[in-house]
């Protein structure tokens, strides 16, 4: 097996956020009716990183939430049920500019099946999309507002993010062959 | 995340990894259910028949509502209005289901292993809630998941399951789910209706009644199934419930913090105190509250059924 290759060590990681907040708050002017959701699992974890990042931008607190897209996934009937995670969303997201964060875009499934299910929750008056990863492959018509590394791939390789607050040693993301 | 298995007919083939997974899929969509909109999409177009050959009111209208809530469409079926009446076998009803294109029966029987034999002969997804005196799984995870909504953990606690054990599907699908989770369970009731045989599922049985309320951390009351009694099993009501009801009294010799669970229905004064029952230390009604988000996790994880090499 061939060894993992990292594409983005934590600098790298701290650097493409801190660049990626810049860039939500040069494309929102009105930070106060900004809200940030995180696609578990991974997305969950940079969404409260970037909060923190915008909240000093800012100069004032940016709510962020968990949103899980499990049950609105469209291949639930040709796999193993996957594990369900917690949805928490403290806000309203009515009129708000609702920004999903994802670690890696990849055929934008989970970005469909994101929107949907955030559509339980209210209408946002704009939804908008930061990704740290984005390895091409789309397979609908998806594509990311802010994105902190373009990674071209083959398709049997698959790309990790592993975060401190998940419990890894050091942040990174890495690229592996299957 | 380990669940391959494509019907749920019993608890004791289950391993406590497949048993966790239930609770944790639950935990998630007991959250679902507080949300503003409780309808998701994840078995949207799907089929669930309920045949329920025998009564039920709290089993059906939750797993009726559980595959609502999971954008399936539901058909309830019971004996008084089937064709069963009129001599079909159930081999025959059952089929003639499937042949609706139904994708999950959810059956209720008084014979025991009667899922299980629809699982030999249906394509679609079986779910045991309730056959005869053997087991029902769902109520087991329900029952787990509250203890563990509860006490934060189910391994090292003490569970004493009080009453007609016998001819309780309850109590044995209990005592498969709580043993292989950890619980140390102790059963008891009148001699009658707690054989020593239980000892070999991996329980104590004591007639003390006492004895075993004082150290449980959970007590959980079974009612007398009367329908499935052959023969008097005691000399009365009044005495069982002088000898085994959970009154006041009773319950003052117990743990503060003992928890009183009872699957339902409830017979008020005769297994359980009135008051008791409806007193805060009752989790009776969280219990209904967490079967559904138990059974919705059921049909979730029973519609994902592809071994690990499938899905691949």
């Amino acid at each position: 097996m061939p060894e993992p290759t990292i594409i983005l060590d934590a600098l790298a990681i701290r650097r493409s956020l801190t660049r990626i907040a810049h860039e939500i708050a040069e494309r929102n002017e009105h930070g106060d009716e900004v809200v940030l959701v995180g696609i578990p699992v991974g997305g969950d974890h940079l969404a409260a990183r970037l909060a923190k990042i915008l909240a000093s931008i800012w100069k004032h607190e940016v709510p962020f939430g968990i949103l899980d897209t499990t049950l609105h996934r469209d291949d639930l009937d040709q796999r193993v049920a996957p594990t369900l995670h917690l949805t928490v969303i403290p806000f309203d997201v009515n009129g708000k500019t609702v920004v999903l964060v994802d670690d890696v875009l990849f055929s934008g499934r989970t970005t469909r099946a994101a929107m949907d299910a955030l559509n339980d929750f209210g209408r946002p008056k704009k939804i908008q999309l930061a990704v740290l990863v984005d390895r091409g492959h789309r397979e609908l018509p998806i594509k990311a507002d802010f994105v902190g590394k373009n990674v071209p791939t083959a398709l049997d390789e698959k790309i990790s993010l592993l975060l401190t607050e998940a419990g890894a040693a050091q942040d990174e993301v890495i690229l592996k062959r299957k | 995340m380990s669940w391959t298995k494509k019907h749920l007919l019993d608890v004791e083939s289950l391993t406590a990894e497949e048993l966790i997974t239930v609770l944790d899929t639950a935990h998630s969509f007991k959250a679902v259910g507080k949300r503003a909109i409780k309808k998701v999409p994840a078995l949207r177009g799907k089929t669930v028949v309920n045949l329920f050959i025998e009564p039920s009111t709290r089993t059906r209208t939750s797993f009726e509502l559980a595959a609502i809530r999971l954008s399936a469409d539901v058909i309830n079926f019971s004996t008084e209005a089937s064709s069963l009446k009129k001599g079909e076998t159930l081999k025959d009803t059952a089929r003639n289901l499937e042949a609706l294109n139904a994708d999950f029966i959810v059956i209720r029987h008084s014979a025991s292993g009667a899922p299980h034999f629809l699982s030999r002969v249906l394509d679609a997804h079986v779910i045991n809630a309730g056959d005869g005196a053997h087991e029902h799984p769902t109520q087991a995870m329900l029952d787990a998941f509250t203890i563990r909504e509860k006490k934060g953990r189910i391994a090292g606690l003490k569970v004493t399951i009080l009453g007609d054990i016998l001819y309780s599907r309850v109590a044995r699908s209990d005592i498969w789910a709580l043993t292989k989770l950890g619980a140390e369970v102790t059963l008891c009731g009148p001699a009658t209706l707690v054989p020593r045989t239980f000892e070999q599922m991996g329980c104590r049985v004591t007639y003390d009644v006492d004895e075993a309320i004082r150290d449980a951390d959970i007590i959980n009351l079974l009612r007398i199934q009367h329908e499935r009694q052959r023969k008097t099993m005691f000399p009365s009501i009044g005495e069982y419930t002088n000898l085994y009801g959970l009154t006041k009294a009773r319950l003052a010799k117990a743990k503060p913090d003992a928890l009183i669970m009872h699957p339902g229905p409830i017979n008020r004064g005769v297994e359980i105190d009135s008051d008791i029952a409806d007193s805060s230390r009752s989790v009776i009604l969280e219990q209904v509250t967490n079967g559904l988000a138990v059974r919705m996790a059921v049909l979730f994880l029973v519609n994902g059924c592809k071994t690990p090499v499938e899905a691949a």
